[in-house]
């Protein structure tokens, strides 16, 4: 079952087209892993998903809303799509229990005590439940960003968007964050992430898109894809990236 | 002729810096609601809107308080409407504000990072929600130490409205000068009486931060 369907996706920031249409599939419990030089639209690909991004052309549709449509109600789409940014964004004026409540009260409704229970569990999922009380400026990088992955867990999404969320940690901290996605991986959670953590896109994703100057250049498993890539393009970024 | 500076010219000065007080407190109420419109009007994405805006904080940053003040107690006769120095001191103190207010609270809610827009989105917030509880809390407490610094300038401020016969801090130590002659004194004990006004200001400030801060 196609949860995201981007068809003809044309995206332009001014004069320059930074998306020519894209085509792409994502199934229900897919976990893929978009890679590619920076500036070949990988990030602005994964905006577009949740509509951070307007596109200039084309059709988009995720579970079954129609986000290119005009009367599309961006927020209601967003509320079920997961993103996870770079820079983790978590709001330093509120503690990390309280930086997970406040979209649960706002968006969902959901009455405080039972907001509250939900914030510890997502809490306990990433390992951070003593950090319950903590404020954003108190933790790791590391710690940060799994905070910021609880705070989208507990919107329930049906589908999650990692956008280069290990770029900005330590080496050391990486670790902790990719483990926590294994994790929604084992779960069957549909994921979407932008990375440079080939490894990581070889073990855990079931699927690699390449992309490169605006195009999917190369789409298919991705064991396979990784060890034995078809273009040019992809062999060269890949030995690129790993040395 | 000539007494002496006595107790009960202190009393007379304090009783006088209430209306120095009096005048800040117009000030800060009427600039500020004044402040919240100019600080909008800068950021709505109305071109329009925004050049009046900025000509109008240029205009009042880029004259003196002086000039504006004389504007309003002598100029708003010639035009036909008797006003009296109150009605003029607190206009022009207002607008004198407003354009400071404005600036400092533009500024301060458009230092929130673009991201914490982005991230409430990313949640399924509501513009107004993201407003309200993601960029407006952090702006206030980028605000708060600016907007106090400038309070305390507008405190001091209030002294000019002794030069159009306003009987606040400033123009009392001059009557009781005149009577006394014993500048030294008065001046002094009206420069400390300034010095407890702001400073408690000041002091107000560091708690309000540390309060919003809510660490620890």
């Amino acid at each position: 079952m196609a949860l995201v369907r981007l068809e003809s996706i044309v995206k332009r920031f001014g004069a320059l087209e930074v998306l020519k249409s894209i085509n792409l599939i994502v199934k229900k419990g897919e976990i893929v892993a978009i890679i590619g030089r920076s500036g070949s639209g990988k990030s602005t690909l994964l905006r577009c998903v949740n509509a951070l991004e307007p596109v200039q052309g084309g059709l988009i549709e995720v579970d079954g809303i129609e986000v290119t449509a005009a009367s599309a109600d961006h927020n209601a789409l967003r509320a079920r799509v997961g993103m996870v940014f770079q820079s983790f964004n978590l709001f330093p004026h509120l503690n990390v229990e309280r930086n997970i409540m406040l979209a649960l009260k706002l968006v969902r409704k959901t009455p405080k005590p039972e907001a509250q229970d939900i914030a510890v569990r997502m809490l306990e999922k990433v390992g951070l439940a003593d950090k319950r009380l903590a404020y954003p400026d108190e933790l790791s990088g590391g710690q940060q960003q799994r905070v910021a992955i609880a705070r989208s867990l507990a919107m329930e999404p049906t589908l999650m968007l990692f956008d280069e969320i290990t770029s900005a940690l330590d080496p050391e901290l990486v670790g902790d964050v990719l483990r926590v996605l294994e994790g929604l991986a084992r779960d069957g959670m549909t994921m979407m992430l932008v990375t440079h953590e080939m490894n990581f896109a070889r073990n855990v994703a079931n699927r690699v898109v390449f992309m490169h100057e605006g195009r999917i250049h190369e789409d298919g498993p991705a064991r396979e894809t990784l060890t034995e890539p078809k273009t040019d393009e992809l062999k060269s970024f890949l030995s690129a990236v790993l040395h | 002729m000539i007494r002496e500076f006595t107790s009960p010219d202190v009393v007379y000065l304090m009783l006088a810096a209430r209306w120095t007080i009096g005048l800040a407190l117009v000030a800060t109420v009427g600039g500020g609601l004044l402040g919240l419109l100019i600080a909008l009007a800068r950021i709505l994405p109305i071109p329009p809107l925004n050049w009046l805006a900025i000509g109008y904080i240029n205009l009042i940053q880029g004259t003196p308080l002086l000039g504006q003040l004389f504007v309003f107690f002598f100029g708003l006769p010639l035009l036909g409407f008797s006003v009296g120095a109150w009605t003029a001191v607190a206009l022009s103190l207002s607008l004198y504000a407003s354009a400071f207010f404005g600036e400092i609270w533009r500024g301060a809610l458009q230092s929130v990072p673009k991201r914490q827009w982005e991230a409430g989105a990313a949640l399924g917030m509501t513009y107004r929600h993201r407003f309200t509880h993601v960029v407006l809390p952090q702006a206030v407490r980028i605000a708060v130490a600016p907007t106090v610094g400038f309070l305390v300038q507008l405190v001091k401020n209030t002294s000019l409205t002794a030069l159009i016969g306003f009987v606040e801090l400033t123009r009392a130590s001059q009557i009781i000068t005149a009577a006394t002659f014993a500048p030294l004194q008065v001046y002094l004990t009206a420069a400390a009486i300034y010095f407890v006004i702001c400073f408690t200001l000041s002091q107000l400030s560091r708690v309000l931060e540390r309060r919003l801060h809510g660490t620890g």
